[in-house]
């Protein structure tokens, strides 16, 4: 379990403000930002590597502010691997064993487990230089939990790697955390591993926690401009509501349910976004009849601009959606949105 | 025929004029002594001393600057303070400085009306005139040279090693000395060599502060001066001999740093 209370901490320019964040135990937690939100730094200050100004970390029930990073029992992996390049894999995987009193064969036990759950025996007498990307982050991974840290803290692990390696060392995560009783928090730019690993995550943004909570839940219902646009909802629009109805732009939206408070915003993900070329609507959703922009192919999926009402809205669909239909060709056609895929804030 | 540019032919003049530059007069006084003469001048007992003192007070140098300047360079590549400017720049004034006024410096506050130099009195500890002047000379001119490579090499070596090292349960003192001395083991030694050649050419200072015991420049000055070029060249030789196979160690050091990089 993490506790961070009130932190505080200022590095050179950059300040972490009113951090609050808890983090339960064996839980699998995202912490999510742009570059130079202070992510890593939050990361470090919990390990105890950078000094905090004020606040409280707490480590499983233990407050370890005043703690070396040591005696904390936080494990941290970064990016880079950061393996030691003038020891062989073996002897990185034990490394933090020196500093440990326990008895030789559980050592030995987690030793082989990990070596085992993440396909590392034929790479214990290679030095890192002779590694790939994805073997370096499982040795590692491998190193980290050798320790028997009560908290590891992975610092964007998968973004270095090359999406075969990405997907291996993703599922490595996940067995890893399943297996082991530590509580993970990772720091991700990519919604799909924080969606895939996380069961919760929070939003940091210029060193304040922006929001926190389900990891799907932050992706629907983003409580910002910033939150939203940071978790790609597409389609965000200035609305008015009246009762159940948000009125945004010349359209009339059923939204289901009346907003609670005063809402400024109304949003809706591209992927929920839905274009028919007939006006039928299903589950209660609002429809408009509309016309598309723009279509930009991205490979595998097409993203799709559609003029309606004086908005434009975005949606994405797989490119054989309409099997022989190409939407590039289409004019008129139909949006769809559900009202529980709507969000107001 | 590709036409060269006529850039390429000035890289080519200049290389050339500096080599020759460098070459040339060393190329010549290592020439000039006759084997015989050469021979005879390392039966020389008191030439031989020299360039054994020279050696011996300059590798005194290098482990001085070994143990002291090491943590220096390692809390300069490590952290940021305010000043931290002004300490390089102190630390190279060795390297800036006349080298008489280097020793006329240290004579200055290890004379007896210095309170320093009266501690050091009361201590038994004389350094006019004496190897350890010679060394604390040696040590004053080589240590920048050791200090600023050990701090690039350190500099070189991701922090972050050192953090993992830490989250691993390893103290501050255990992390330096197995992960981050083991990876500057080569800046190392090349600082050393670095420090041990400038303090075996150092004249300057050390004629100041101990003229005898002589060192080899020393000796190879008063062989100039008492009976001209003819007998300090011999000396000069042996000594370049010394020097040369210093740096030979050093750029073979550096050349396979370069290659494994």
């Amino acid at each position: 379990m993490i506790r961070v209370e009130n932190l505080n901490l200022r590095l050179l320019d950059f300040r972490l403000k009113d951090i609050h964040l808890t983090v339960e135990e064996n839980e699998f937690f995202a912490l999510m930002g742009p570059t130079g939100a202070g992510k890593t730094v939050l990361l470090e200050a919990i390990a105890g590597l950078i000094p905090v100004r004020s606040g409280r970390v707490w480590v499983d029930n233990s407050d370890v502010t005043g703690l070396p990073p040591e005696k904390r029992g936080v494990g941290i992996v970064y990016q880079d691997h950061a393996l030691f390049p003038h020891q062989t894999v073996l002897q990185n995987i034990l490394y933090g064993l020196h500093f440990q009193r326990e008895p030789k064969s559980e050592s030995e036990r987690r030793r082989d487990r990990l070596i085992d759950l993440l396909r590392l025996s034929h790479l214990l007498n290679r030095f890192p230089t002779h590694l790939s990307g994805g073997e370096k982050q499982r040795v590692a991974l491998a190193r980290a939990l050798m320790a028997g840290p009560k908290v590891l803290l992975l610092d964007e692990p998968l973004s270095a790697l090359d999406p075969n390696f990405r997907e291996e060392v993703r599922d490595s995560l996940k067995d890893l955390h399943h297996s082991s009783d530590t509580t993970f928090l990772m720091v991700t730019h990519d919604f799909a591993d924080a969606l895939f690993l996380a069961q919760r995550a929070a939003l940091i943004h210029e060193g304040r926690i922006e929001q926190s909570g389900e990891t799907m839940e932050l992706f629907r219902r983003p409580n910002s401009l910033f939150a939203a646009e940071f978790v790609g909802m597409k389609n965000i629009f200035p609305a008015t509501f009246h009762g159940t109805t948000a009125r945004v732009g010349e359209l009339a939206i059923e939204m289901g349910t009346a907003p609670k408070g005063s809402m400024r915003y109304l949003s809706v993900r591209p992927e929920d976004v839905v274009i028919s070329r007939e006006p039928t609507s299903r589950n209660g959703a609002t429809i408009f009849q509309g016309e598309i922009k723009r279509v930009v192919d991205h490979g595998f999926y097409l993203s799709v601009s559609i003029k309606t009402g004086g908005l434009v809205f975005q949606s994405v669909m797989p490119k054989n959606a309409f099997l022989d239909a190409d939407p590039k060709n289409w004019t008129a056609v139909y949006v769809q949105v559900r009202p529980s895929t709507l969000h107001a804030f | 025929m590709e036409k060269r540019e006529p850039f390429f032919w000035l890289t080519i003049s200049c290389g050339g004029i500096i080599l020759a530059f460098i070459v040339l007069p060393l190329f010549d006084m290592m020439t000039t002594p006759s084997l015989s003469m050469l021979k005879e001048t390392l039966n020389d007992r008191d030439v031989v001393r020299s360039i054994w003192l020279s050696m011996y007070t300059a590798a005194a140098a290098a482990l001085i600057s070994f143990v002291l300047g090491t943590p220096l360079a390692y809390l300069l590549a490590r952290t940021h303070f305010r000043g931290k400017r002004w300490v390089e720049s102190i630390i190279d004034l060795p390297i800036v400085i006349p080298h008489p006024v280097v020793g006329i410096a240290i004579l200055s506050v290890a004379g007896k009306n210095h309170w320093l130099g009266q501690v050091l009195s009361d201590l038994g500890v004389q350094i006019m005139g004496s190897v350890t002047g010679i060394i604390t000379v040696l040590t004053f001119v080589g240590l920048p040279f050791y200090i600023n490579t050990v701090k690039a090499g350190f500099e070189g070596i991701s922090p972050r090693l050192e953090k993992v090292s830490r989250s691993l349960g390893a103290s501050m003192s255990r992390t330096v000395f197995r992960i981050a001395f083991p990876l500057t083991r080569r800046s190392m030694t090349i600082g050393l060599i670095m420090c041990m050649a400038r303090a075996i050419s150092e004249f300057g200072a050390v004629v100041i502060v101990a003229y005898h015991p002589m060192i080899a420049p020393v000796m190879i000055y008063e062989r100039f001066e008492s009976y001209g070029l003819k007998y300090s060249q011999p000396v000069a030789v042996w000594l370049v001999m010394v020097c040369l196979c210093l740096f030979l160690l050093l750029r073979i050091l550096t050349l396979r740093k370069a290659r494994e990089a």
